[in-house]
């Protein structure tokens, strides 16, 4: 007697978001972003088909960066001076979107002239996220905000702390945010219920739930997402967005990226052992739910965006 | 199928005797239910009704354990089954599924044996070695070379039962895993499970092909089996391994086994691994051995195999970073591990000397463990004395996290000769606090 696959009967879907908008919807994108839609766990397509696959965005900074791994700052090469030229190689490198980090020390000038640089650079979708100080943030992010109106920028990181400003000015001019909450479902449901009461329509909303690389607190974040999912699937409205992790940014602070030196034999090679450290952090999280994972090495993205494509076939 | 408690409590003696150490039968039954108890602990059940209940109580995934040449205990065996959830965040996930590389030559057996990575004060290796060979001869000479370097535990495969004869024959009183049955030759491989009592694979495409020759297997006293369902596609895998725990934990027994995956066969060795760690595997077979490959995965599977009600805590103790001298500052931290990282990490990568005492709080962070008064100055005072960092440093000076600045009043109480000194609240600020203010 054949035996019956047990499929999940879940009542609730994540919500569709598109990122970026073309000359048509208000923007210059040549191309846009969709994220979201799924009905059930991560590409378990005998259950529903995955509508949309996870997105792969490349990290780029305003001004080079003075603390990456110089395995970075080699592969990228003359291409981090400006980000416009950081863009157009991130595009070769098959980035479908970008994140442009600002750093402390942008003037709202400068920000938003980085901003322009990317959008003149390359037609992808783009998110710019601020340093991370709410202060700094808001003054940053409002400036790139009402530069780039109407072209349906995801605009980070909108926390506790500053969702008021970020959500208004996304509001204003036609972007989207990046709600960011430390690693707890139900401090990210609580930001989400914030940000939607201030009338930001929830297609306009990806959340962040923070995650730490392989070996610095994987396992919080991948739970987290998971219960994230699942709880989206059964229906709570509050948890059914797309989410993104910042798998670069985590993999490429820790020491088995960073360090070449000085480190046991058996960490093995440098070079591998850093990129294995982003791929084995970001199939991991995907396999828990994210829909854009931020990545900073090429060869990541190469591979990842592979294993993307196996895990969409089946 | 697994029974309700009301159903188990039927089967009881409903006496409420208590000597099984709960109020009523009811009780015992409900927690019998939940597997949180076992059956043994009632001395009056029926055999009758025991039997029946022992059927219904047993693992929805059954243990396998494999043996190698240096017998029970650590490092001699490998465990995988027993897992009772989907998702590690329902209760935790139990058996590590092991790690076994492919046999390359003798000189990459030699390197895996002895590799040994320290990941949070755990020595963390790999389990075993996967064998395979073409004739009973060159299973045998196989077998007597890997075991001349190594004790781990084995997997042996062929399709050919006379070669893993061969093999078998050379490790007396191991329990290697057999690899294994199919469809074609399942009669004779079942025999030779039978006669050594060693754990088998059954292979097949699909999920009815899995369970169809399992239920052949044990029909002829064969109960030791493991799933290899012969893919290392991601997405095939994915959904196979889900269903396969999905059927396992709704108690269908003829899919009841742990998963055998053959990683090394993936496009991408590195993607499939971390695939079959978090969802479902219970032993994983790599290609050959790559250091940094292997760190990753070990890492991975501690992290996964973290028992979410109990968060992985650092070993309290003086910690060095970056080669730190007499005149190097003392930082205090609690030995949650993340929250531990978190300041190494800072410390570390900013490429500053420091003294870092872990303090004993149970596995909390800064802020819960000061709420729950496990990270006094009571206990840093404690642990500032019994590292007897005082004999590290030339200046008694100690910086508190910022969270906990209130604690510094007492601390100098306990510390009377020392300077306390209240840092920033979070890690990230810690160097730019080093560099300004500890000079």
């Amino acid at each position: 007697m054949p035996i019956e696959i047990p499929k999940e009967k879940w009542t609730g879907k994540v919500r569709v978001v598109t990122l970026g908008a073309t000359a048509a919807e208000g923007g210059t994108r040549t191309r846009v972003v969709t994220v979201g839609g799924q009905a059930c766990m991560p590409f378990l397509h005998f259950e529903h088909p995955t509508p949309h696959p996870p997105v792969l965005a490349i990290e780029i900074k305003s001004r080079p960066p003075t603390d990456w791994s110089p395995i970075l700052m080699e592969t990228w090469g003359e291409a981090i001076r400006n980000p416009a030229t950081w863009a157009a190689a991130a595009e070769a490198a098959g980035a479908e979107m970008f994140v442009l980090w600002l750093t402390l020390e942008d003037t709202p000038e400068e920000a938003t002239q980085a901003v322009r640089a990317v959008l003149g650079a390359s037609g992808l979708p783009l998110a710019v996220f601020g340093p991370g100080q709410a202060e700094k943030d808001n003054e940053l992010l409002v400036a790139v905000a009402e530069a780039a109106k109407g072209e349906r920028l995801l605009l980070g990181i909108c926390e506790d702390k500053n969702y008021r400003t970020i959500v208004a000015t996304a509001l204003a001019n036609g972007h989207l945010v990046s709600a960011r909450s430390p690693m707890d479902v139900n401090l990210a449901k609580q930001l989400n219920i914030l940000i939607t009461d201030m009338g930001l329509p929830a297609d306009r909303i990806i959340m962040d739930p923070t995650t730490g690389a392989l070996g610095y607190g994987i396992e919080y974040g991948y739970s987290v997402m998971e219960r994230l999912r699942l709880s989206a699937l059964q229906g709570d409205s509050m948890t059914q967005f797309p989410m993104l992790v910042t798998v670069g940014f985590e993999a490429w602070k820790t020491k088995e990226a960073k360090v070449g030196e000085g480190v046991p034999a058996s960490w093995g090679d440098w070079q591998q052992r850093a990129i294995d450290w982003e791929i084995g952090t970001a199939m991991t999280l995907i396999e828990a739910g994210a829909d854009i994972l931020v990545l900073r090495h090429p060869e990541s993205v190469k591979r990842v965006k592979a294993a993307i494509t196996e895990l969409m076939t089946a | 199928m697994a029974l309700s408690g009301i159903q188990i409590y039927k089967l009881l003696p409903q006496t409420n005797c208590k000597e099984c150490g709960f109020p009523t039968c009811l009780a015992f039954a409900m927690k019998l239910a939940a597997k949180q108890v076992e059956l043994s602990a009632c001395p009056y059940v029926t055999e009758e009704n025991k039997a029946q209940l022992a059927e219904s109580s047993a693992p929805p995934i059954r243990l396998i354990t494999l043996t190698g040449g240096a017998g029970k205990g650590a490092g001699g065996e490998v465990k995988a089954g027993n897992e009772v959830v989907m998702y590690r965040h329902e209760k935790t996930f139990y058996n590590k599924p092991g790690l076994f590389i492919r046999v390359q030559s003798a000189e990459s057996v030699a390197a895996a044996e002895a590799y040994k990575v320290n990941y949070v004060g755990m020595d963390l290796t790999i389990d075993g070695f996967a064998l395979e060979a073409d004739s009973p001869t060159a299973m045998a000479e196989t077998v007597q070379a890997v075991r001349a370097v190594t004790k781990r535990p084995l997997i042996l495969i062929s399709q050919n039962p006379e070669v893993l004869q061969a093999g078998v024959s050379q490790l007396p009183g191991e329990k290697p895993l057999l690899c294994g049955a199919d469809a074609s030759n399942w009669e004779n491989m079942a025999a030779l499970a039978k006669t050594c009592g060693c754990p088998l694979t059954v292979r097949a495409e699909s999920i009815d092909g899995l369970a169809d020759l399992t239920e052949k297997i044990k029909a002829k006293g064969v109960e030791d089996l493991v799933l290899d369902p012969m893919t290392a596609h991601l997405g095939k895998s994915l959904a196979l391994y889900t269903q396969l725990r999905r059927l396992a934990l709704k108690n269908t027994r003829s899919v009841g086994y742990p998963i055998l995956s053959f990683a090394c066969n993936a496009t991408d060795e590195l993607a499939a691994a971390s695939q079959a760690i978090a969802k479902y595997a219970g032993f994983i077979v790599l290609s050959e051995f790559r250091p940094e490959l292997l760190y990753a995965l070990l890492v991975l599977r501690e992290n996964i195999y973290t028992d979410p009600q109990k968060p992985i805590q650092v070993q309290p103790g003086i910690y060095e970073i970056n080669a730190p001298k007499p005149e190097s500052p003392v930082l205090v931290t609690t030995n949650f591990s993340i929250t531990y990282f978190a300041v190494a990490n800072e410390v570390e990568g900013a490429g500053l000397p420091a003294w870092l005492v872990v303090c004993d709080a149970e596995g909390m962070s800064v802020l819960t463990a000061w709420a729950a008064g496990k990270f006094d100055a009571e206990r840093i005072a404690k642990a500032i004395r019994g590292f007897d960092v005082a004999s590290k440093v030339s200046k008694k000076r100690v910086v508190l996290p910022g969270h906990v600045a209130v604690l510094s009043g007492e601390l100098e109480a306990e510390l009377p000769d020392w300077e306390i000194r209240v840092g920033p609240r979070e890690a990230v600020d810690l160097p730019a606090f080093m560099k300004q203010a500890l000079n």
